[in-house]
């Protein structure tokens, strides 16, 4: 854990220094909400399609924060860096996982709101906790994907291709099941969350956080 | 046990074989001075030896442990200082040696020791990108030296460094085991105990260094 915590603190320090992925990730969402607005030419959205826009939205814009993940390990010798130490390398894992989950967490503290008043038409009040919940158990899923995808396409010239198509099958899933447990918490009116999809969410994340962990150190591999 | 020892070492990337049948001893203690010209392999046998690549052909050992077999072993041992400076642009000098320091379990005076002994001190608190070459190699020097490694790795080290600044980080690179890489007998010749002459990728000189001359050196480069 000690490594982990140093690696994550560097690249905390790195993304605030550099603004490279967290920016670009929030101005995403915030775009594709705006292109929905017009698009779909309705004043508001509620219920499944408002989930399902919310969904892919944030997806997308997930895989932004996963191509420049790896990006100053490989173009800076980050990863010879780390590799010449004598640590565990599921620690990289760990580290880029985390970062991953608080840039996520971070573009959803302005997507959110601007998805509320952009598009959303129920206020969702009193469905926050919920919503809060599910974010966080997606998050913590596209956040073990995403990090494994991302470590696989650094490896290739066309890292920018690669990481989505990589991840974004394996995260079918996840936009299913998130989908479905946000949408009654954003219909009119509210209904509760449905304890399924919650439970399916946290499962994915336990399954993919320990394949993961198991493979990371191949990836890793001369 | 020697502290390094290569028997019959091959190495390709793809079809292009870099490394044949290199063979070669360094007793503990000792220097192995690399001479070659461009493209004869000795980058790649120093990444060997750091456990960065993997042997395809023969067996390479780092005091008495197997580099492709016991990594984990050879690691704490090995300093390796290669072309690229593996150090963060956006980050400075004392940044990125105390992110490095904690992966080594080194503490922070050990990182102030280092800045000091490189002549890095004053701008330590500067972004490296800001730095010209041979700063950063005086860092990459540091970073190289910060676990006390026995064994040294090191690929041409005084490239990019002036007189003064050469002159001051050579008690950093002069104790104990080395490999070094060089292009200037006259200046690395009488630092060697052993001499490896490379060219194509296999051992045409191989000799204790007092039975080598400048000009057998640089009948390599012809």
């Amino acid at each position: 854990m000690r490594v982990a915590a140093a690696v994550l603190r560097k690249d905390l320090r790195l993304e605030l220094r550099t603004r490279e992925a967290v920016p670009a990730m929030a101005l995403f969402a915030l775009t594709t909400f705006v292109i929905f607005h017009f698009g779909l030419d309705r004043r508001s959205l509620e219920g499944e399609l408002a989930a399902g826009v919310l969904w892919v939205t944030l997806l997308f814009a997930a895989m932004l924060g996963v191509n420049r993940l790896f990006v100053a390990e490989r173009e800076q010798g980050g990863f010879d860096a780390f590799l010449l130490a004598p640590v565990d390398r599921t620690a990289m894992f760990v580290a880029k996982a985390a970062a991953l989950f608080a840039y996520l967490c971070a573009v959803e503290l302005v997507a959110v709101p601007a998805f509320v008043v952009l598009l959303l038409g129920p206020a969702p009040g009193p469905a926050f906790p919920e919503l809060l919940a599910v974010l966080l158990l997606a998050n913590a899923g596209v956040a073990a994907v995403g990090t494994l995808a991302g470590a696989l396409a650094i490896q290739t010239r066309a890292r920018d291709l690669i990481a989505p198509l990589v991840a974004l099958p394996l995260l079918v899933p996840v936009v299913i099941a998130s989908t479905r447990a946000t949408a009654p918490l954003l219909a009119e009116p509210a209904g509760s969350l449905p304890a399924k999809w919650p439970a399916i969410l946290g499962l994915y994340d336990v399954v993919f956080a320990l394949l993961a962990y198991a493979v990371f150190d191949y990836l890793l591999e001369d | 046990m020697s502290a390094v020892e290569l028997r019959g070492l091959g190495r390709a990337y793809g079809e292009r074989v870099v490394l044949r049948d290199v063979s070669a001893t360094v007793e503990a203690g000792r220097t192995l001075v690399v001479f070659g010209p461009n493209g004869a392999g000795k980058s790649t046998l120093l990444r060997i030896l750091a456990t960065l690549l993997r042997p395809h052909a023969g067996t390479a050992g780092v005091f008495g442990h197997d580099v492709a077999r016991d990594g984990w072993r050879v690691r704490p041992e090995v300093g390796f200082l290669g072309h690229d400076p593996l150090l963060y642009r956006d980050l400075t000098p004392r940044e990125n040696l105390t992110y490095l320091a904690r992966l080594y379990g080194q503490g922070p005076d050990r990182v102030e020791e280092l800045l000091d002994g490189v002549g890095m001190a004053e701008r330590a608190g500067e972004p490296l990108r800001t730095l010209s070459r041979g700063m950063v190699q005086r860092v990459a020097i540091a970073r190289t030296v910060l676990h006390r490694p026995r064994l040294l790795l090191l690929d041409e080290p005084f490239a990019s460094l002036d007189p003064a600044a050469a002159a001051r980080v050579k008690p950093l690179l002069g104790e104990g085991t080395r490999v070094l890489t060089s292009h200037d007998p006259e200046r690395d010749l009488p630092a060697a105990d052993a001499v490896l002459g490379l060219r194509g990728g296999r051992a045409e000189l191989a000799a204790p260094a007092a039975d080598v001359s400048a000009a057998d050196v640089r009948g390599l480069y012809g």
